[in-house]
């Protein structure tokens, strides 16, 4: 079971690493690349718990639709070579405070509180038990989450499109 | 022994919670706020795909994660929709500065 606990390793590592790029990087263009390999190291996390399905479902959204919007938005709001676009507010500081205060509480309660836990094997055709799983159980929220991704579309499109007027 | 335990994915979502909350509280520019809103779902996501996997067993856990990844796609595009129109109006995402509604 060594190999798996270095691939662990190795993917706790390039998310880990991402998400301090996300928040540390003085740059807005290699926050999103750090958010790139914090990503890519959630999806290889999520199929060490067996869950390939939702692996690639993140790979998909987010790496394919949300990072690129994130890019898109980058490269059209800043100007990427000036270096104070990113600056901080509250001060690296006070930051690193919040950080230490939210990360060791968390951990603390994640390695002390019993959970209990279950022995049974993990699902292996996960993509099959969830289509059964969206068209049965979980219907009434599949169905409310395809309205809400309708009048997300929506919602964006009137915000976002630019106002003709009309000169009469 | 070095088999992964629970243990190992919580910790791990609680850090990267931890460097979500450290980029929203201290970034200005709206876009790494965004992303930092981004880390945090995915910490979340994390800790409820690993409960299902070591605490529920069955794949519950991976639905609900599957609603929210689709749920933070979602988000992101009417965040960048008003990040773009805040930059059309303002000429800049600087979140200090976009205190229209304060006057």
């Amino acid at each position: 079971m060594h190999t798996e606990l270095v691939i662990f390793l190795f993917l706790a590592l390039a998310t880990l690493g991402g998400a301090g790029g996300v928040a540390l990087s003085r740059n807005i263009f290699w926050s999103a690349m750090g958010l790139l390999s914090c990503l890519v190291g959630v999806g290889g996390l999520y199929v060490l718990l067996s869950a390939d399905f939702v692996a690639i479902t993140q790979v998909l959204v987010y790496i394919g639709g949300v990072l690129v919007l994130i890019i898109f938005a980058v490269m059209l709001t800043s100007q990427i070579q000036d270096i104070n676009v990113s600056n901080r507010s509250m001060g690296l500081v006070g930051g690193c405070v919040v950080f230490l205060v939210v990360a060791t509480m968390l951990s603390f309660v994640a390695i002390w509180a019993p959970w209990k836990l279950t022995d049974k094997p993990p699902v292996v055709d996960t993509t099959a038990a969830i289509g059964n799983g969206l068209l049965g159980t979980w219907l009434l929220p599949f169905e409310i989450v395809s309205v809400v991704l309708l009048a997300t579309l929506i919602g964006a499109i009137v915000i976002a499109r630019k106002e003709v007027k009309s000169d009469d | 022994m070095a088999n992964l335990t629970l243990n190992h994915f919580l910790v791990i979502g609680a850090l990267l919670f931890g460097f979500g909350v450290l980029a929203v509280v201290t970034r200005r520019n709206a876009v790494a706020v965004l992303m930092g809103i981004e880390l945090i779902l995915n910490a979340a996501n994390l800790n409820l795909v690993a409960f299902g996997r070591y605490v529920a067993g069955g794949i519950s856990g991976q639905v609900f994660g599957l609603f929210v990844i689709v749920l933070a796609a979602a988000e992101a595009a009417v965040g960048l929709a008003i990040i773009l129109t805040i930059y059309q109006m303002l000429r800049n995402i600087d979140t200090s500065r976009t205190t229209t509604l304060k006057q």
